[in-house]
Formats: C-alpha cells, structure tokens, sequence
C-alpha cells in the first residue's frame, strides 16, 4: 500500500527580551542558578504576574510577517500539571484566544518548487525551568533562571507532507523569527525547539490517521531522521495489523530511534481555565501600526529584490538572503566593491562562506569585512589578478596578513598583461615540448589546453589567461 | 451526572491528594451532586452571550521591558527544605 505522511509543528521560541514575561527578572542565558529567579518566578502565595509590553509586540511582529490575523482581544489561560521545573503547578498559557491566528509560510524545495503552509496560531506562554537529574544521588536539581522567559509557541497546520516539508518549513520560520529580530535561533541553547506531530495514512484517503507527538527536537538534521524513524515505524505497526498510538515520543540521536515517552495512564489532562490574575490582552490598532512600521524587509521580499536587482538565480538568492546578515554583508560587497554582482556573490557564498565554516565564526567576527572583500574583486575585475591567485590573496586576507592590495604586492602577485613580457615564455615552452608541437600541429587541438597549461605553470599563474590564449593562438599558427 | 470510583482516583491523582479506599464511594456521591448543582448553569441560553474570560470590565496593562529584580536567591532558598549549590532539590524525578 502507498501511504502518506501528514506532519504538523509546534515550535517554540524563546523572545528576546529582557526581562521576563510576567516579572522583571532578568532572561540573560548562563547565570549562576536561581539567581534569575523572583517571587513570581518561583510561584510564590500572593504574587501576580504582569504581562511584558515587548513580548506582546514580538507576537504582533512575527503574526504581521506571516500575514496572520491579531486578535484585538486575547486571553491568558492556566494549563495544569505537576512538575518540579514548573513551580506554580501550571503554565500561563493562551488556549482559547490566542494572540496570533491564522497565517501562512511560504516553503521553497530543492527542486524550486514552493508551498504555502497554513499557520493555525501562535500563542504567548511562559518557559519552565530545568531539571538536572545528574549529580545528585536520589535527588534533582531545580534551576528556575529560565522559568518565566517569554515563549512564543507557533503551530502549523497538517500541512506537510514528508521530512524535507518540516525542516524547509522550520528553516524558513527559523530565518524569519532572527529577521524580526523575536528570537536568537540559538537551538543548542533551547531557544528554538521544535515538537512534531505525526501520522500516517493510505493515500488518498482524507481522514487523518493516529499521530504520535516528538518533543523537542533540537536540530534540522535530528528533525529530519526522528520524522523518518517514525513515518517508517508507525507503516511497519500498521502493515503488521497493528495501531498506532495515540503518545508522547522521545526522539534518541545516539540510537537515531523515537522512544515512548509517557505511558497511557498518564494521559495528560490539562484542565485549561482563564487565568484570574490577568486580564484579557487587548490590542489596539494604534499598537499594530507602529510594531508594522518597525518591521524589516523580510526574507522573500529580499530576495525577490536580489533576483530583480543584481540578476541572481533564485537558488544563490535564497542562500545570500537566508540570514538577515548574510544578506547585508552581501549588499555591502556589491556596494563598496560597484562590480559585478554575480562575481560579488559567487565570493560570497564561496570563499567566505567556506572560511566562515571552517572556524566555525559568525559574519560580524570575520577576519575578513565587506570593505576588504570588495577591495579583492576589484583587483579581479580590474585584471591585476585572476581568479585564481584571488582563493591565496583571500586566504592570507583571511590569516589577517592585510588587505588585497598589500598582500598583491608583499607577494609579487600581480598579473603579467604585458605581452611583451608572456612572449618569451611561450616561445621557451614551445621550444621545450617539440614532441607536443608536433601532434598538434599535426591536428590534435586539444593539445591548447596542455600548452596553457605550461605557460601558466612557468608564470606561477600570475599571466592573464585570456591573454595567453590569444598570444598562444599567434604563435601555434607560426 | 454520576462520577465512578476510578474518576475519582483519577481527579485526586491530578491534584495530588492521597485519598483512602474507603472514602471514594462518599466522595464520589459527593463530587456528582456538586457537578449535577452546577449543570443547572447547562440550561440557560447564552447563544448571544460573549465568554467572559474576567469579572472585571478591563484590559491587561502591560509593563515595559526592563529588569527591576535582583538577586535575593540565598533569602529565598532559606525557605526550601533542600539545596545544593544554588539548584532547588527535590525527589529525583524520573522521565
């Protein structure tokens, strides 16, 4: 039988304010432990929780980028349960009425093709705090620090159908989250989960089937394999005459296996109730307008405008504009260096990106800034040097040996255009290779390439190749 | 409405009350004619009626975005039976 796999995300993302969503603790990642934790955090009798204006914006801001609707009236609701991490013994949440509904993500595929994915809503919550089960012979140890950081919880819809859907669509919410500005992105650190909802079901058939939940899946990669693992696993029960069950699962990256993770009996009851501390959130127009006057150009509009300004592929503007970063970087480049800017982005996305991987550094610690980079493609555009000689200047502008200019000239690198000066060295080439010669005067062409080669190799490639082509052609006629 | 035995074990494992065996036939007659009382509420017409999600006729004020607390974590765990190098410890919890 054919089957169809339907996957929906809820992806949690911590906002970047500073302080707490309902305390004026601080939310600096890395503190000492429950230093970051006050009488509210620590649910305390008696204390009440006051909403954070900045966080509210954050939820317009990204509700604005996806086209969604803002709720001019939203609630705040408890959602019950117990554990350590969660001291009140429930999370403020939004149930009911949530802030944000109804928007879409458009997702670009590999193979150019898009689809427009339904974001159902996200609401405004609370994080937990963490448990530290090592350590402690049959203790666990509580850390509140993180209790009371803003989330903002995104969920989609069973929009996607296969693993490369849900990472296209975590990648591209996962830009534009750091775009807006909302949320760091920082998935070691927790502040970009992800949970996948997943089922499968005959083709064609429109009824959905059981689904299973992954919690916090922490990597693109770790997202992709613990959907496959189950997508195959759920086929194998339901093949075998079985049914799937309706469960919490644990994805393990050391096993690459999804485990059960709460047993039936345990079957969450949340019990939801509007929260009697807060009143209802209500959003004014006024509030709306001036969080859309501050939103940026977001990442589809930019690369729309890389396609139509700089005349990329719609593949190398997607990469340039994949961070908010990138893309400036690269506008600077074209900028200061006023060439070429397919040239601008072939560095760009080759070079530096590559030497930004190898040392593992962000565009804004780089050896190399935009200035120095467009000062290289000048000299390549100006043919002081070929393409070629470039990748070393690059790599010693890179080592911090200085700029294109001083390291052209430190290291003898200048192109040779003087034809008076490649002459001879193609006449010495020809004189030493009378075999080849030979042949190819004799027809055999392809022999151009090998005498090229040899003259390039003689002039350490600092000849202009295009000039040793039709020098060359000269002479051979000879 | 009529809540069995085990509705009951199951209420009192969500709010974490140890109860006793005996005691689940009373409560659950009890916890029944408490639900049957507010499912009067069932009949009334609210078709036009807006959930009221607060009693009071206002909106959330919101705060601004600054940190205005400060470390007092050594007062506060004066008050917690058990704590190791500034971490809250409580029965180990196994997932």
């Amino acid at each position: 039988m054919e089957w169809e796999t339907v996957i929906g995300l809820e992806i949690h993302t911590q906002l970047q304010t500073s302080s707490k969503i309902f305390s004026g603790s601080s939310t600096a990642y890395g503190a000492e432990p429950n230093t970051q934790a006050s009488l509210i955090d620590l649910g305390y009798p008696g204390m009440l929780p006051v909403l954070n204006r900045e966080a509210v914006g954050m939820a317009v801001k990204l509700g604005l980028a996806i086209g969604a609707k803002i709720a001019d009236r939203s609630v705040f609701a408890r959602k019950n349960y117990f554990y350590p991490d969660l001291p009140k013994g429930y999370q403020i949440s939004q149930y009911e009425l949530p802030v944000v509904y109804e928007g879409t993500l458009d997702i670009e595929m590999d193979d150019g093709s898009t689809k427009t994915v339904g974001v159902t809503r996200a609401h405004l919550e609370e994080d937990a705090g963490k448990s530290l089960h090592e350590g402690f012979e049959t203790m666990t140890g509580i850390d509140l620090n993180r209790a009371g950081t803003p989330l903002l919880e995104i969920v989609s819809e069973p929009d996607l159908r296969s693993s490369a859907e849900a990472v296209a669509y975590m990648k591209k919410l996962h830009s534009l989250v750091r775009y807006l500005e909302i949320c760091d992105g920082n998935m070691q650190e927790g502040s970009f989960r992800c949970d996948a909802n997943v089922s499968v079901r005959p083709k064609g058939q429109k009824e959905f089937g059981t689904r299973t939940e992954i919690k916090n899946v922490n990597s693109f990669r770790f997202v992709e394999k613990a959907i496959d693992y189950e997508v195959e696993r759920q086929i194998d029960v339901l093949e075998s005459g079985g049914e799937v069950v309706q469960e919490t699962r644990l994805y393990d990256p050391a096993k690459g296996e999804t485990r059960s993770m709460r047993t039936k009996e345990e079957a969450n009851d949340y019990r939801y109730f509007p929260d009697p501390d807060l009143l209802p959130l209500e959003i004014e127009n006024s509030f709306v307008e001036k969080v859309r006057s501050s939103l940026p150009e977001l990442p589809d509009a930019k690369r729309e405008r890389f396609i139509s300004d700089y005349g990329l592929k719609a593949y190398d503007a997607g990469v340039l504009t994949a961070t908010r970063e990138m893309g400036d970087f690269y506008e600077a480049v074209v900028k200061a260096s006023g060439g070429d800017p397919k040239l601008a982005a072939n560095w760009v996305m080759g070079e530096f990106s590559g030497f930004l991987n190898k040392d593992g550094v962000e565009i804004a610690e780089a050896p190399v800034n935009a200035d120095a980079l467009a000062g290289l493609l000048k000299r390549i555009e100006d043919n002081t040097i070929s393409g070629k000689i470039a990748k070393d200047v690059f790599e010693a502008m890179w080592a911090g040996e200085g700029d294109a200019d001083t390291i052209i000239d430190k290291k003898g690198l200048k192109q040779i255009t003087d034809a008076s000066a490649i002459e001879p060295i193609i006449d010495d080439v020809l004189e030493k290779n009378p075999q080849q010669l030979e042949q190819y005067r004799a027809g055999k062409d392809k022999l151009f390439g090998f005498f090229v080669g040899q003259v390039m190799k003689a002039t350490k490639g600092k000849a202009n190749p295009q000039q040793v082509n039709e020098l060359l052609k000269e002479k051979l006629k000879g | 409405m009529s809540l069995s035995p085990d509705d009951v074990r199951h209420i009192a494992h969500l709010a974490r009350l140890r109860i006793e065996e005996q005691d689940i036939q009373e409560y659950a007659g009890n916890l029944s004619r408490i639900v049957d009382f507010v499912d009067q509420l069932g009949k009334a017409d609210t078709d036009a009626v807006t959930p009221m999600a607060h009693p009071l006729e206002m909106a959330q004020r919101l705060r601004d975005d600054v940190v205005t607390e400060e470390n007092h974590r050594d007062e506060y765990q004066q008050n917690a039976p058990a704590t190791e190098a500034g971490l809250y410890l409580v029965p180990r919890v196994i997932e």
